[in-house]
């Protein structure tokens, strides 16, 4: 890559340079309302237009992007998002309405929401929906709270107040928990990489607000145990909830209803193929069976004799934010459901699964993996043999870059040392796979005949091996004036 | 080295007993498998700790893991130096990186942790 101007927008300042030059007023001026509230000390960079649409250009050339480059980040669900959804999300039907517009004039945004709410509530077989939670940890958080009212109007609210959660779980899950005031108790995993149903037989009790669960696991595993599992939280009198992280590899498969799932969340942005990977915007819905729907959160989209209104659940335990979420992302998670139907996203979990089982046997051979069996859609992998040569999954994920791939997700989940989580999705094609491969095994044999090479990697990307721990330790958070002299 | 003038939980935690206080910190094979700390929660002086029970935070590049006390009893120091400057733990996990010191409520409770041999064994079958 050829070097490039790497100063900041601030640092590229000259005082009195400008953008624009705005005309002379021709209306009469209008004081701001109390000038003494205005801040003189706040610097801001004093750019021409080309100046600033260099600087956003250049970075956007650093980012990684799905767009460009083989991205098998696991857990992610990192697959190819259709440019239409992006097209239908841009109607001005869509894009150029208020939130806080009468719903008679907004009724085909209602009938996108309400429609999804129903596809949603089909794939799942959890027929009650919002989508009001604004990502997969909001969507947790919203189903606990439901979990909690839940028990709350039987009596029980002051007793079941313990979530149990598999040590493999996503972090996420025992964060919601104690934001909803839960007691996080954990639940060990088995030999097989599933939940030791043992363990969760002796720690299920009458305090059992909830089980949460993702469903494949965070190792990639179907859980072949899952119907005795939620019948041992039934049985304490405890509700069982899906983290729908990984449902991509559910789709048109199985229903978390029918295997006793009673909330669920789904994150729209992974496996209904919207952007995501630069902070969002995410979209978490909650997903509840008919006796839960009471309590979800607001709004909700009802029809009545054909009109679309939006409404507050009786028992609604609230809103999660100000308005009907993430609508430009329900825009486009609608659109892709209806592009595939449902032999297509048969064919998405399909796919996934296969893709990722093809890379696992593949690559048995180079690496070890996690658990030796049929993954579902993705599949963890370990670097513990590498690290016996003093090569760590770190070391091989900055490696992957100089290749122009993607690292996986590393060191996660937390039970298995060394982890390497690939996800490859339904999107890649057999080349690409195949040439991930290729530079997997090249890695794996680079790890054994030059350790060097790997601890110092990357070394073709715009940055070469960040210092982690002094960033982490010593953040630099934001440009300081003095700094610019 | 594993030093063997101290006792060590299955949870990586290691307590050296002086009298009727423990020394406590973390193992090396901890701090090889959590790599740079970044930082460092632990519990007031004065507040009591039980044994195998959580009473802290750890957190390193990788991952934010929870500390847990291979003794009880009542915290009589704390080393802030670790919470100051993180690295301490890295580079003297066994000296300079101690995190509290305890005064046992059930000093018979040593008797449950591993001697360095068996501990090293542990770590073996771990690593």
């Amino acid at each position: 890559m050829a070097a490039m101007d790497r100063r900041l927008l601030m640092e590229r300042s000259v005082a009195g340079r400008r953008a624009v030059t705005v005309p002379e007023p021709d209306v009469p001026l209008t004081p701001l309302p109390d000038a003494s509230l205005l801040r003189d000390d706040l610097l801001l960079p004093e750019v021409t237009e080309g100046e600033v649409v260099r600087y956003f250009t250049l970075l956007s050339q650093l980012n990684f992007s799905v767009d460009t480059q083989y991205y098998p980040l696991g857990s992610c669900t990192m697959k190819y998002n259709p440019k239409l959804n992006d097209e239908m999300a841009s109607l001005p039907g869509f894009s150029e309405i208020h939130p806080l517009q009468a719903d008679e004039t907004v009724q085909g945004a209602l009938r996108v929401i309400h429609e999804l709410q129903e596809m949603l509530g089909e794939i799942t077989g959890l027929p009650g929906v919002s989508v009001g939670p604004l990502a997969g940890a909001q969507g947790e958080f919203a189903g606990l709270l439901i979990a909690r009212a839940f028990h709350e109007d039987r009596g029980e609210g002051a007793v079941r107040n313990v979530a149990l959660i598999p040590d493999s779980a996503h972090g996420t899950n025992p964060a919601s928990a104690a934001m909803a005031g839960l007691e996080v108790v954990t639940v060990p995993s088995d030999e097989h990489g599933n939940v030791s149903v043992d363990d969760l037989r002796n720690l299920a009790n009458e305090r059992t607000a909830v089980f949460m669960l993702t469903i494949p696991n965070t190792v990639g595993l179907f859980e072949p145990n899952i119907l005795e599992i939620t019948k041992i939280i039934h049985d304490t009198g405890g509700l069982v909830y899906a983290d729908g992280a990984n449902l991509n590899a559910l789709l048109g498969l199985a229903k978390l209803g029918e295997l006793g799932f009673d909330i669920a969340h789904s994150n729209l942005h992974k496996t209904f193929s919207t952007p995501h990977g630069g902070g969002g915007p995410g979209s978490g819905p909650v997903l509840v069976t008919e006796e839960l729907a009471k309590y979800l959160p607001a709004p909700i989209v009802s029809e009545n004799d054909g009109k679309f209104v939006l409404g507050s659940p009786d028992r609604t335990v609230g809103r999660l934010n100000g308005f009907q979420g993430s609508f430009g992302i329900v825009v486009r998670a609608y659109t892709y459901i209806r592009l595939m139907g449902l032999e297509g996203i048969k064919a998405v979990a399909r796919n996934a699964i296969i893709n990722a089982n093809y890379v696992q046997s593949q690559l048995k051979d180079d690496f070890d993996v996690a658990y030796d069996r049929f993954c579902m859609h993705e599949t963890v992998m370990s670097a513990r043999r590498q690290k016996a040569n003093g090569v760590s999954a770190l070391d091989i994920s900055k490696r992957l870059i100089d290749y122009g791939i993607h690292p996986p997700t590393m060191y996660f989940p937390l039970i298995v040392p060394e982890a390497l989580m690939i996800e490859p999705t339904e999107t890649e094609s057999k080349e690409t796979l195949d040439a991930f491969i290729a530079v997997m095994k090249k890695i794996a044999e680079e790890a054994d005949a030059s350790p060097e090479l790997l601890h110092s990697a990357p070394h073709n990307a715009a940055n070469t091996r960040l210092d982690e721990a002094t960033a982490a330790r010593k953040p630099v958070l934001r440009w300081e004036p003095e700094a610019a002299d | 080295m594993t030093p063997d003038d101290r006792k060590y939980s299955k949870e990586h935690e290691w307590a050296l007993v002086t009298g009727i206080v423990a020394t406590v910190g973390i193992t090396q094979f901890a701090t090889e498998s959590l790599g740079d700390v970044v930082f460092v929660d632990l519990p007031e002086v004065g507040s009591s700790i039980e044994q195998f029970g959580k009473f802290g935070e750890v957190e390193s590049v990788k991952a934010v893991s929870d500390l847990f006390s291979p003794v009880s009893g009542t915290i009589t120091e704390r080393n802030d130096a670790v919470i100051d400057d993180p690295e301490v733990v890295n580079k003297s996990p066994y000296e300079a990186g101690w995190l509290l010191k305890v005064e046992l409520s059930a000093p018979s409770e040593i008797d449950d942790l591993m001697g360095a041999a068996d501990y090293d064994k542990l770590t073996a079958e771990e690593g």
